[in-house]
């Protein structure tokens, strides 16, 4: 946490989109997580999706529909007025192109309906060279284009009505608007042919549909969030089965046996309740099984425990007796009497290590820890080794740190792995030094055991904890070891949660490191020594088997 | 004659091949076989040490124990056959002073006995004050305010070598060395029960001890005078 790396600083320049993308994790992690989220706002899309292309393709048709009927309406309309028009002009006796004119803008006012409903125009028809001619007359208050291709269809079928589609500016709101533009040609004494164009502007078809869109798009809003509420509702129905589900396997992980589903009905999820607590039935059973063998296995190696002893322990006694008076025998019956009693000290070692391995399978071992300084662990099997290691020729040192090295740990059990560690590299040493190192960090301390001996070849690193394992077969056993003892340390060691690891190097030497961590609760974070000694950097990594 | 001793131990076997290494050694020894009888035995031969196997027919040794606590402090070594720490903690809760497990050598038991026999030797004027208790060790009383407190034997023994040097702290070792007599490395359990013993008879808090103070890592000392 000293070193500021280059993310973080990076991170905090752009601080904003920092928090925008914090929120976004969070939504995103949000929709991963909750099924009902994802449901819901899957329907609801759909939904959407489904509403909008409905609704348009409603209001196309309503908006089709009327446009039609006001054409058809404009048409009918402007036939007849067309008709009346055309009689006035028929029986107009003006003969003026003044006189004309003016009958002209007469008409137009006339035919143009005062509420804005209909407008009328009269233009020139294409095709109308007569010299003599009339301005043309075009509605006040409104401008009209009429388009050309009209024009020319009117003046191509004098006969018949042509209509047409334009937009022109609503006078009232100067918005688009839409207008059925009828045209048909007049006559005209004098002038010629003109062109009659009837206006009906569709303002109240627009008026209807904008109401109509207005209504789908409430409508359409409302079937939306109704499906998110109805997907919502079905989906509560469907998860929260799930979650309770998923809340009553974590109990039963968490070894709340008891923990069933409710369950009603005859249903998916009923069936699903029924088939999770048969399940769970089913595992109750089996680790209550389980549960039982163990006890029974416990209360069976307490008994050969105690069995076993307590006649070894008679044979002990007169072993005892009889070695101690052996120089009054002739001596066969002499050295008979040294060997029944120093393999009745192999057999009792034998005796004790399996009862522990297998008090460890029965997984009946419990731990009892105090704080207590691995320093004077160390130091007290070391002395206790000392006989031994003066034997063998190999001086053993320890380094260890002058503040104390607490940690919580059984002493009994740690003094056992200490004692078997020692005892092994003093063996295996060759005569040649061995250094105890012993240190600490914040999570663990740690103690190594080095030798300078045979080592291990590759691959034994691993095997050397194995249950009477032995490095060279070939071999002679020259001392009592009974096989059990790294096994059982390796176990002492789990125990404590903590690790016992070994590295070896033929002709090198080997080192076993025997790691705890200061409080059973708190796991080791890394190892205060390395493994391999030849290394100068602490290994942090667990290899043990 | 070096002390009489009781043997409970339901293995006829072992308790002959008992009799005759304790013999051997001058002790003179009386068996029970049967763990109902062994309290009245206990009261008819009122034996200086009492060597007791915890599986027993009838009443077991932890019992038989506990009934014998009640009524004496004499020395009890137990016998048993297991490692497994409940049953040794119960045992040494129960009033055993010391162990000895199955399968032991001969010396280790005759250690045992000697060391838990090895009394009366200390100066004949000695008086120690820890807290509020006065100690005559010649007088083999712990008294507070006049009252004299019942302390077995072994717990006197730890709380003697606790007082005579206040400030010293001591580790379980040397706590097994001084009173327990262990020449080599035993069984620092033995410590804890009877320090928790010793606490619930003399401190006023045994959950808040003063007079006999734990010292994290380390072992236990006498508390402030």
């Amino acid at each position: 946490m000293s070193d500021p790396r280059p993310g973080e600083a990076s991170g905090e320049i752009s601080g904003g989109a920092g928090r925008a993308g914090r929120v976004g994790r969070a939504a995103l992690a949000y929709w991963r997580r909750s099924l009902s989220a994802r449901v819901v706002a899957t329907t609801m899309v759909l939904g959407l999706v489904m509403t909008v292309a409905i609704g348009s393709y409603l209001y196309n048709r309503v908006a089709t529909g009327l446009v039609a009927d006001a054409e058809r309406v404009a048409t009918a309309e402007a036939l007849r007025l067309h008709r009346e028009t055309q009689s006035q002009v028929d029986h107009t006796d003006k003969a003026s192109v003044a006189d004309l004119q003016q009958l002209a803008e007469q008409l137009v006012q006339s035919l143009a309906g005062g509420d804005g409903s209909r407008y009328a125009a009269l233009v020139r028809s294409v095709g109308n060279t007569n010299t003599q001619q009339l301005s043309a007359v075009m509605p006040r208050g409104v401008g009209i284009v009429v388009p050309e291709e009209l024009r020319q269809a009117v003046a191509a079928n004098p006969d018949v009505q042509q209509t047409q589609v334009v937009s022109l500016v609503d006078p009232g709101t100067g918005a688009p608007l839409s207008a059925v533009v009828v045209g048909q040609q007049v006559s005209f004494p004098v002038v010629g042919e003109y062109s009659l164009y009837l206006v009906y502007p569709m303002s109240r078809e627009r008026d209807t549909l904008s109401v109509i869109a207005r209504t789908f798009g409430l409508g359409a809003a409302l079937i939306v969030l109704l499906v998110g509420a109805i997907a919502w509702a079905v989906s509560r129905l469907v998860v929260r089965p799930v979650r309770q589900a998923a809340g009553v396997a974590e109990q039963l992980a968490a070894g709340h046996l008891e923990e069933r589903m409710p369950t009603k009905g005859e249903d998916d999820l009923a069936r699903l309740g029924k088939s999770f607590n048969e399940m769970a039935a089913g595992l109750q059973e089996q680790i209550v099984r389980l549960e039982q063998l163990s006890t029974l296995q416990q209360q069976f190696v307490s008994d050969v425990s105690h069995e076993l002893r307590t006649p070894l322990t008679t044979i002990r006694m007169a072993a005892d007796l009889i070695h101690d008076s052996r120089t009054a025998f002739d001596p066969a019956v002499s050295r008979s009497a040294e060997l029944l009693h120093a393999e009745l000290d192999r057999f009792e070692a034998l005796l004790s290590d399996l009862l522990e391995i297998s008090r460890y399978d029965a997984g009946a071992a419990d731990i009892d820890v105090e704080p207590t300084d691995v320093r004077s662990l160390v130091a007290r099997v070391v002395a206790a080794a000392a006989p031994l290691a003066q034997r063998r020729g190999s001086p053993v040192d320890v380094v260890a740190p002058p503040q104390p090295c607490i940690a919580d740990v059984e002493s009994r059990r740690i003094e056992r792995i200490l004692r078997n560690l020692v005892v092994n590299a003093i063996e295996h040493g060759e005569g040649r030094p061995i250094v105890v190192t012993v240190a600490g960090n914040d999570s663990a301390v740690a103690v190594s055991v080095r030798d300078h001996g045979v080592g291990l070849r590759p691959g034994d690193s691993a095997k050397v904890f194995n249950r009477f394992w032995r490095g060279d077969p070939a071999r002679a056993r020259t001392t009592g070891g009974t096989g059990l003892g790294l096994a059982i340390s390796l176990q002492d060691a789990r125990l404590h949660h903590g690790w016992l690891q070994a590295w070896g190097d033929p002709g090198v030497g080997s080192c076993f490191r025997l790691t705890v961590p200061r409080s059973l609760r708190a796991p080791i974070e890394a190892s205060p020594l390395p493994l391999n000694p030849t290394v100068g950097l602490p290994v942090t990594v667990d290899v043990s088997p | 004659m070096r002390g009489r001793l009781l043997v409970v131990d339901d293995d006829l076997a072992l308790a002959e091949m008992l009799g005759i290494v304790l013999h051997s050694e001058g002790f003179d020894v009386t068996h029970v076989a049967d763990g109902s009888a062994a309290v009245a035995a206990f009261r008819e031969s009122r034996p200086d040490l009492v060597l007791l196997d915890v599986m027993l027919p009838g009443m077991d040794g932890i019992e038989i124990c506990r009934r014998i606590r009640a009524e004496s402090g004499v020395p009890i070594v137990m016998l048993t056959a297991r490692t497994d720490t409940v049953d040794v903690v119960v045992g040494l809760e129960s009033g055993a002073d010391d162990y000895v497990l199955k399968p032991f050598k001969p010396q280790e038991l005759i250690a045992r006995v000697r060391a838990r026999l090895r009394r009366g030797d200390e100066p004949a004027q000695e008086r120690l004050s820890i807290g509020d208790l006065e100690i005559d060790v010649a007088g083999h009383s712990v008294r507070r305010g006049g009252v004299a407190l019942s302390l077995t034997p072994l717990e006197f023994d730890l709380l003697v070598a606790l007082a005579r040097k206040p400030w010293q702290v001591f580790s379980r070792e040397v706590l097994l060395e001084q009173v327990w007599g262990y020449r080599h490395a035993g069984d620092t359990r033995l410590v804890n029960v009877h320090v928790q013993r010793l606490r619930s008879k003399i401190e006023h808090d045994p959950e808040r001890p003063e007079i006999v103070v734990t010292v994290r890592g380390v072992g236990y000392k006498a508390g402030p005078a």
